[in-house]
């Protein structure tokens, strides 16, 4: 374009402010924006409308409440409770690992370490790394360290060398905690922010008044952090309560009988079992509503998982906007 | 127990009105203090004497180290890694960055109102039983006798004693500040600190907290930075002009204000420069 010369400048008064061009560029961008919102859109109700359409006739009751027979590809003897419990178990105790080390770390970054030292930038960096990290190297990760180097040993310590296998196996503990190492990074950062975020000068007010680091932080600064927390948390819980492939060698079993009863129990989980029944059927035809039904059950469990978590949020805002 | 008697007893021992009217001592003394950012002098050899129950002003253009000084009182510049002092700072004789001094003891007795109005986000009452709390107050009577007594004393019960219960944060700028004095207060402090505690408010606000100053100073030594120089006539006994990191003259107020010795602080109070 030619520097508009003030002729040009000036003919917005003459023609009375119309435009002296179609402006294209602005519609063009309108458009390609409003176009990506389309597709996105479009591609999430064909997503949902088709397992909501197939899995919803298959879906009961009985379905949802009822433990799967051995062959659990006939749609008569499947269901999905073991599932439903296994998910929900490992989901909750990760987020029971997962906040208080990432609130911690995330404290030790914003108010201890100093902001550009190297340790800082070393484990900044690192953080961020550990998130990029695919979720099948945390399963292996999980297996090596957790099952057999720390089950191990922690069974070697208990029960002496005559070789009763406890934790040194794959077990609900394990998975909870690889899915907790997964979801770091997420809780970290989200504290981070929600940490920057609190205004200096209550940190000053505080510390003025006689107060002790630790005082202010415990009392004044992580109180205002929490709706950030619980962010931080919702987000984990997004991401970890479908991953299948961390709890595949850490905990998730093929088929058990019951429930698991203890901690160093394994678990059916419901996105491994989605995995099994769209690659191991015998006859993908007969299995197809079940698995159908089995993806919408996940979904569902996924959002009230992630709702309770949103619920508690909200609560703890209104709390804060009342009195506290 | 033993806490709560210590709090009515530093009560009991505050000094009435008829008592202080003997000529003020020094309470605080700079011996030629400087400061660094870094590499960079804030504060460059600095001494004062700043006298018992008295209002004290700062005044100096933006950037004069004025509110630095302030923080070295209560060595809230200990928060900030690159600061380095040299000198001293001594309160009642001591020098407050001698390696044995507790920090957090020496901000019980140097309170600190900021400039911008920082009550926590919790309730009225709570705002002030925080303080009492850190210095292990528990006694539920004796903090609701301190809450309404400082609230009272910052000249705010009447505005919110039917609303304790409610956030501080729907409180009005003006109210916000004299919360921030009354929570300051309520610890008992020999000296308060106060870093243009009116400049973000409107002149009604500030003409109350103005009066405050001037019902407080009976009970505290009082350090008030400002860029009003009205202000500083209104309130202070005595005016320190700081200027480029440097003290220029300290002197009382009427002084100052009307026969300073020093050409700068002349310039500078008849609004020539800054």
């Amino acid at each position: 374009m030619t520097p508009a010369s003030p002729a040009s400048i000036n003919a917005g008064s003459a023609n009375g402010f119309r435009s002296a061009s179609f402006d294209y560029t602005s519609y063009f961008f309108t458009g390609i924006t409003g176009l990506a919102v389309a597709l996105i859109l479009t591609m999430l109700f064909v997503l949902l409308g088709t397992i909501l359409a197939n899995g919803w006739p298959s879906l009961s009751w009985r379905f949802i409440t009822a433990n799967p027979q051995k062959d659990f590809f006939e749609p008569a003897s499947a269901g999905v409770l073991p599932m439903i419990v296994g998910t929900s178990v490992r989901v909750i105790l990760m987020t029971i690992f997962v906040i208080p080390v990432g609130v911690i770390t995330a404290i030790y970054l914003t108010e201890y370490a100093h902001a550009s030292s190297l340790s800082t930038r070393v484990i900044r960096g690192a953080v961020n790394n550990l998130a990029g990290v695919p979720s099948i190297v945390f399963g292996l990760f999980g297996a090596g360290f957790f099952v057999h180097f720390v089950g191990k040993s922690m069974d070697g310590f208990i029960y002496g060398a005559a070789g009763t296998k406890v934790w040194g196996q794959e077990c609900l503990l394990w998975a909870s905690m690889t899915l907790a190492v997964m979801t770091l990074p997420v809780v970290i950062v989200a504290t981070e922010e929600s940490l920057r975020a609190i205004l200096p000068g209550l940190r000053e007010a505080s510390l003025a008044l006689g107060a002790t680091k630790l005082q202010t932080i415990v009392r004044i600064v992580v109180p205002q952090a929490l709706p950030g927390i619980m962010t931080g948390g919702i987000l984990a819980v997004g991401r970890a309560a479908g991953e299948v492939a961390p709890i595949l060698f850490t905990g998730a079993a093929y088929y058990m009988a019951d429930l698991p009863k203890s901690l160093s129990n394994q678990f059916m989980d419901l996105g491994y079992h989605v995995f099994i029944l769209s690659t191991q059927s015998p006859d993908i035809e007969k299995t197809r509503t079940t698995l159908y039904a089995t993806v919408l059950v996940l979904l569902l469990l996924t959002f009230a998982l992630n709702f309770v978590a949103v619920l508690i949020r909200s609560k703890i805002r209104r709390q804060m906007r009342a009195a506290h | 127990m033993t806490e709560s008697s210590s709090i009515s007893k530093k009560f009991a021992s505050l000094p009435d009105a008829e008592s202080s009217n003997r000529e003020p001592k020094a309470l605080i003394q700079a011996v030629d203090l400087s400061l660094y950012y870094g590499a960079t002098r804030a504060l460059k050899n600095i001494s004062l004497s700043i006298r018992e129950k008295l209002v004290t002003a700062f005044i100096g253009p933006s950037g004069c180290g004025k509110t630095t000084f302030l923080r070295c009182i209560n060595r809230m510049n200990d928060l900030i890694d690159s600061v380095r002092t040299e000198g001293q700072i001594q309160i009642a004789g001591h020098d407050i960055n001698a390696p044995d001094v507790d920090v957090i003891e020496l901000r019980k007795r140097v309170g600190m109102v900021f400039q911008r109005s920082n009550p926590f986000p919790k309730a009225i009452y709570e705002n002030i039983a925080y303080g009492l709390r850190l210095h292990g107050v528990r006694d539920r009577a004796t903090i609701d006798e301190t809450v309404e007594k400082s609230l009272r004393g910052a000249a705010l019960w009447d505005e919110v004693k039917d609303r304790l219960d409610s956030s501080a944060m729907g409180l009005s700028g003006g109210q916000q500040q004299r919360l921030c004095i009354a929570r300051t207060i309520a610890i008992r402090p020999e000296i308060i600190l106060m870093d243009e505690p009116a400049s973000a408010l409107d002149p009604i606000a500030t003409a109350k907290i103005e009066e405050l100053i001037l019902e407080l100073k009976s009970q505290f030594t009082i350090v008030i930075v400002t860029h009003n120089m009205q202000q500083a006539t209104r309130i202070s006994d005595e005016t320190a002009f700081f200027y480029l990191g440097e003290l220029i003259e300290f002197a009382p107020t009427g002084k100052i204000f009307t026969n300073p010795s020093r050409k700068q602080t002349e310039d500078y109070v008849t609004g020539r420069f800054g």
